[in-house]
């Protein structure tokens, strides 16, 4: 007899929005640990090596090759932030009814979106 | 460890079309997932166009008029076809949940249907329950209780208190929610899954149960327990509209306040 074949999961179940957040969660805190941080890492230190260092960092920053990727950090802590207060809010035991684990879900997706765009407007129009 | 593709000998391959809807307007195309123990073959999909004018109104339905009329050697499990048993559930158009109450008109497209997912497939749509149920049985799903029963009559419970199991004991096993958690199908082999945990605080919420504390304890693992990360797919797929997270959650609610 042959041995039993896995039935196939990933690649049939529905993609919904109940597994789309959590895996965008977890992708969201995976971007900001490492292209954030290290970003992050490289203007402190940029900082502290002196203007001639940190102008070289703000061309960078500002260089248009460079902001789209500012702009996915931006969005991607604003969804892990929204999201994460989900899980507190699921952690204290509220939320789990199926209505509102959907309500709460586009929430966090709006919310991301609208404080990024407002971030990004202050960014481009008050500079 | 998390393997995200099929292995080698679960890849799907095309199999074999049959057309029995004989022109009729009123027709709907099956594609259902096919594995024979016995042929050493890969796992491949068949094609079946039915009319439905000739067959019941659920999937359920829709496979055993396949099985009567076109092939016979479909193999499924099932038995009420009121969605009591639990026999029949299996992935039908994307989400799991039972043939015998979903109904075929709610289903625009094709209709797609797999075994439950990433399960040892035994035939066809019959999946391996085996490890399912050993889950179910090493959380003692039994009363334990340090009172000798009472002679000639039932251990009697409030109002209140036999309404804290409403929504849990209603669950019939079918294992939908379990094997629609991608938790589960990354360490199905240590977590317990959300069918084995509703019914663990199912004993836990009973009021006549005394285990509470050993229950608890059993559970306290990061594995058992604690692969749960309230993706909610288990209570979006529930054919009997149950929250298997929501339990998870008193669990874990139960076992932080215990201690302190």
């Amino acid at each position: 007899m042959e041995e039993q074949p896995t039935s196939p999961h990933l690649q049939i179940y529905r993609p919904q929005l109940t597994s789309i957040l959590s895996i965008s969660h977890r992708l969201a805190g995976l971007f900001l640990g490492t292209s954030g941080l290290l970003a992050f890492t490289f203007w402190i230190a940029s900082l502290a090596l002196g203007p001639g260092a940190y102008a070289y960092s703000v061309a960078l920053f500002t260089s248009p090759l460079i902001q789209p990727i500012l702009f996915m950090w931006t969005v991607a802590f604003y969804y892990h932030f929204s999201n994460g207060i989900r899980h507190l809010l699921w952690d204290l035991g509220w939320g789990f009814q199926l209505t509102t684990a959907y309500r709460t879900g586009y929430l966090a997706i709006t919310n991301a979106l609208l404080l990024s765009g407002l971030t990004w407007a202050y960014i481009i129009f008050w500079n | 460890m998390a393997e995200f593709t099929l292995p080698k000998n679960s890849k799907l391959t095309k199999g074999s079309e049959y057309d029995n809807s004989n022109g009729s307007k009123n027709s709907k195309t099956f594609f259902i997932y096919r594995w024979n123990p016995d042929d050493g073959n890969q796992p491949r999909i068949d094609k079946f166009t039915i009319d439905l004018d000739e067959c019941g109104p659920m999937v359920l339905d829709a496979i055993i008029y396949i099985k009567n009329e076109i092939d016979s050697s479909l193999t499924f499990r099932r038995s009420c076809r009121e969605g009591i048993c639990g026999s029949c559930a299996m992935n039908i158009d994307g989400t799991n949940t039972l043939a015998c109450t979903k109904s075929i008109k709610s289903m625009r497209k094709d209709v797609k249907i797999y075994p439950l997912p990433h399960m040892k497939v035994k035939k066809d749509l019959v999946p391996d329950m085996n490890k399912f149920y050993e889950q179910y049985a090493s959380i003692k799903p039994w009363l334990n209780s340090d009172t000798e029963a009472p002679l000639n009559k039932e251990r009697l419970q409030s109002k209140e208190d036999r309404e804290k199991l409403d929504g849990l004991y209603e669950c019939i096993l079918c294992a939908c929610c379990s094997t629609s958690c991608p938790s589960y199908w990354w360490n199905g082999d240590k977590y317990l899954g959300p069918a084995a945990l509703m019914q663990s605080y199912r004993w836990i919420a009973d009021s006549r149960d005394d285990a509470t504390d050993e229950r608890l304890d059993e559970l306290n693992d990061s594995f058992k327990l604690y692969r749960c990360h309230t993706i909610m797919n288990c209570a979006k797929t529930c054919p009997k509209g149950l929250n298997p997270a929501k339990a998870i959650s008193e669990i874990k609610k139960l076992i932080v306040t215990k201690d302190t």
